[in-house]
């Protein structure tokens, strides 16, 4: 039957048998619909790609304030956009290993200290120009400029010196950094003719897709890049994203077909909406999490007592139950996963313990009650994970008062302003990015004022450090000094959820480290 | 002079004061929210020095007074200068939101404006029987269901049950009249059905005030048909109230309907507006805020006008 099943299979696949005559065979073999619908995806994965046909995608976070300038890039849409037009030195790949892209190949100084990026040759901008190093340098320069408003401005700070040598963009560094490759695969750092130092939202770029039209806020349409130097992706004649920020208009354009793919699903309406026919939907673990930050240096919370029973009292199998609908898992009080290299799984998981954190609250002194200040825009579903936080705080004796604050204004106002507030983390590829992004005592954004200077010897130390088990080792050690005597409550790490229509799609490939497979599911995926 | 002309010219002078005090009003409101388009932009990837930068390229570093006579000296000049946010031209941009507006509000009242004043006519001429009773019900249902929850009815009904139009509403200026009537056949629905139960009432209330004249008596003596004898005796004399009712309706269309673009995608100024007032985008707010102002200043007018010429007695004052 197997045989029979997947000769139809690769006929379906190669165009030979419609989808539906598939179907109808395959049910008569015994098969169930989903059961066939797999086969038929991973037949079509095995045909290889099929070129041509438009892609229209109905994306969330998308504003009428969106620029075609990757400096600016800040919320998904631009993030989508500019993936599917642009490329970075570097990308990371689904297993967190870095993969080549404008960089042919890197190396490094002994020290971890000097990085040689050869630059591949041939690639060509969308204005016909040739991409050179000298671009990359330029295109780096405008990140790092002192008078830059780029994103990526703060991780640009460790660079001491950039040059061109023939073909190769060298970067020295003020102290050895083995993660750098990884820091050049940030979304913003993406290669423009002259640097976009002219004209930075000109929307020229080397990716697989050229710009058409851009309204921002409403829509853009992009053409395949003949001349794109990676001929094994960019399968659609044409890619047009839709702002549609609305989660149900959303999922109704994916039902009816105006569009093949979504992004941002509702987890509470996931499972709902993959009974729909022919719909998938993709969960990807990844790296974000979604967080209380308490301030270390702001009372009571300088009590680690007082911190390590709040930490306690949080039931984190419950919010993944209810917040997330089961598509996430448990954190750990620390920044970091298993989705990250070099992670340290053996690092035991704290659990929900009301009569241990009864104890370190009376151990504490602390009286009354505890203040924390949530809103919607801080994560969906903070106000109930606030809600169910002090519900399980309580059965420990610990009274939570809840603040709701506006949505707007949330980020200006209340986060890495008041001692004790809901927010999230979009997480980095890296531990020593999500470390030198907002735990050491330096870091721009230290939203729980985490001032250790043994914590930032143990990242110096690991930073530099280029053999792997001596790095993890460090880095476990460094993940439980967060998790012990941090402001950080994690408990849940949440999925990036999307949809697609398996009868028009395929070649979906869950990547976790951003939404819809890193922002390449245009690149990469081709019409079923 | 004509009273009329006198009254337009009079209105328009004050429409003009009207629109100044509403800059400096809308100004003052996007300077008292808290933070500023700096941080807005740059978000959680805030720093000091990257506000700093941005603050002083924005110009926002100078004191707010002087950066409102600048907007205003650049308005009165035809410059609604450039979103702070994207850089984009704002009157470029309004152009074509408002453009796109404009023919969603159109489609919508011209369906919703004859519906609801037959409906107001039907009513009266069958007041407190039947046809009156299923009217009242209908349309009062339709205002009270929330606008989203309108539209999300009827996109699963017919977006994804019985597909017959988009649920994405999205227009450009490619598409032909007809395409462009069928991608916003459900948000016109949308809102026909929140406006109408609004003007038909005022309607069927507006036309029972004068039913009570001796007028009414007189024509229905002389043997007109009853229907008649409403549309054309009573319907005349209640226009003024009617016309205001549904002057408010066409503003409605065009400046509240935000709730019904985000449901529907659909690029019009609601929409728009809202994204750069999160963003504190003050050239964008205000150039936002004077076309609505202006748009509800203007249907007023025209609102008084058409009550003037409707009624003798104001048209030919003593």
């Amino acid at each position: 039957m197997s045989d029979e099943l997947s000769y139809l299979a690769q006929r379906a696949a190669r165009g030979l048998m419609n989808r539906r005559a598939f179907l109808g065979r395959a049910a008569a073999l015994g098969v169930t619909a989903t059961m066939a619908d797999t086969l038929l995806a991973r037949a079509a994965m095995a045909a290889g790609p099929k070129k041509g046909g438009t892609l229209q995608m109905g994306l969330g976070g998308g504003e009428s304030t969106n620029s075609l300038d990757p400096a600016l890039d800040a919320s998904q849409f631009p993030f989508m956009m500019l993936s599917t037009m642009g490329n970075m030195l570097t990308t990371v790949d689904a297993k967190g290993n870095l993969e080549a892209s404008i960089a042919e190949s890197w190396d490094s100084s002994p020290d971890a200290k000097v990085w040689t990026f050869k630059i591949r040759k041939g690639v060509e901008f969308h204005n016909g120009a040739t991409l050179t190093a000298d671009d990359v340098l330029k295109t780096m320069q405008r990140h790092s400029d002192k008078n830059s408003k780029s994103g990526a401005f703060g991780i640009m700070q460790g660079i001491a010196d950039m040059k061109v040598d023939g073909d190769n963009f060298v970067v020295t560094l003020a102290q050895p950094n083995a993660d750098l490759p990884y820091l050049m695969a940030d979304y913003h750092l993406i290669v423009q003719p002259g640097g976009g130092m002219d004209k930075p939202d000109a929307g020229i770029f080397s990716g697989a897709y050229k710009l058409k039209s851009f309204e921002p806020g409403v829509k853009v349409v992009m053409e395949k890049f003949a001349n794109y130097w990676d001929s094994s992706v960019g399968h659609f004649d044409t890619v047009e994203m839709l702002v549609i920020n609305d989660a149900t208009a959303r999922n109704a354009a994916l039902q009816s077909g105006q569009v093949q793919m979504v992004n941002q699903v509702d987890p509470k309406v996931a499972d709902l909406l993959k009974r729909g026919k022919n719909i998938t939907v993709a969960a990807a673990q990844g790296h974000g999490f979604y967080c209380f930050n308490m301030f270390c240096d702001t009372d009571p919370f300088t009590s680690n007592d007082l911190r390590m029973a709040l930490k306690l009292a949080i039931d984190r199998e419950e919010m993944v139950k209810k917040i997330l609908a089961g598509y996430g898992s448990v954190g750990n009080d620390m920044p970091v996963n298993s989705s990250v290299p070099l992670f340290d799984a053996g690092i035991e998981q704290r659990k929900y313990d009301p009569e241990k954190a009864a104890f370190h609250y009376k151990k504490s002194g602390h009286s009354g009650s505890v203040l924390l200040r949530t809103s919607d825009a801080a994560f969906p579903g903070a106000v109930d994970a606030a809600a169910l936080f002090q519900q399980s705080a309580k059965k420990a004796g610990i009274t939570l008062e809840i603040k709701r604050e506006p949505n707007d204004g949330y980020w200006n106002d209340v986060w890495n302003k008041q001692p004790f507030s809901a927010s999230y983390w979009g997480g980095r590829p890296t531990q020593d990015q999500m470390y030198s992004t907002a735990y050491l005592s330096t870091a721009d954004w230290n939203d729980t004022r985490f001032k250790d200077p043994a914590f930032d010897k143990l990242i110096m130390e690991a930073r530099a450090e280029l053999d792997p088990a001596k790095r993890k080792e460090l880095y476990s050690q460094a993940g439980t000094m967060i998790r012990d005597n941090g402001g950080l409550i994690n408990p849940m790490f949440n999925n990036f959820i999307s949809a697609y229509r398996n009868d028009k799609i395929a070649g979906w490939a869950d990547n976790p480290n951003q939404d819809m497979m890193n922002g390449l599911a245009a690149v990469k995926c081709w019409a079923a | 002079m004509h009273p009329v002309v006198k009254l337009v010219a009079q209105r328009i002078a004050l429409g003009m004061l009207l629109l100044l005090a509403a800059s400096v009003l809308i100004f003052a409101g996007t300077q008292i929210l808290p933070g500023d388009v700096a941080q807005a932009i740059l978000g959680q990837q805030a720093t000091p020095v990257a506000l700093a930068n941005l603050r002083a390229q924005m110009g926002l570093d100078q004191p707010a007074y002087i950066r409102y006579f600048e907007w205003l000296f650049g308005v009165l000049h035809g410059d609604l200068g450039h979103s702070l946010a994207n850089g984009q031209d704002v009157a470029g941009e309004i152009m074509g939101r408002l453009g796109n507006t404009l023919f969603l509000a159109s489609t919508a009242a011209v369906i919703a404006v004859p519906t609801a004043i037959l409906l107001g006519l039907v009513s009266v001429r069958y007041q407190g029987r039947w046809p009156d009773k299923v009217i009242s019900a209908v349309t009062l249902s339709t205002v009270s269901v929330p606008e989203f929850l309108l539209g999300y009815i009827l996109m699963y009904l017919f977006a994804v049950e019985y597909p017959i139009a988009p649920s994405v509403a999205m227009v450009d200026d490619t598409m032909g009249l007809l395409a462009k009537l069928h991608a916003v056949l459900l948000p016109a629905t949308v809102l026909v059905l929140v406006v109408l139960g609004h003007m038909m009432r005022m309607t069927r209330a507006a036309i029972l005030n004068v039913m009570q004249s001796a007028y009414i008596e007189t024509a229905e003596l002389k043997g007109i048909r009853p229907f008649l004898v409403i549309f054309r005796h009573a319907f005349p004399n209640a226009i003024s109230p009617v016309v205001n009712v549904v002057m408010i309706n066409l503003a409605y269309l065009v400046v509240g309907v935000v709730v019904v673009e985000v449901v529907f995608v659909y690029p019009g100024m609601g929409q728009y507006l809202v994204d750069h007032v999160a963003k504190r985008d003050v050239p964008v707010v205000q150039a936002c805020g004077l076309v609505f102002a202006a748009i509800y200043i203007g249907l007023n007018m025209l609102a008084d006008v058409i009550s003037i010429l409707a009624n003798p007695r104001l048209r030919h004052p003593k």
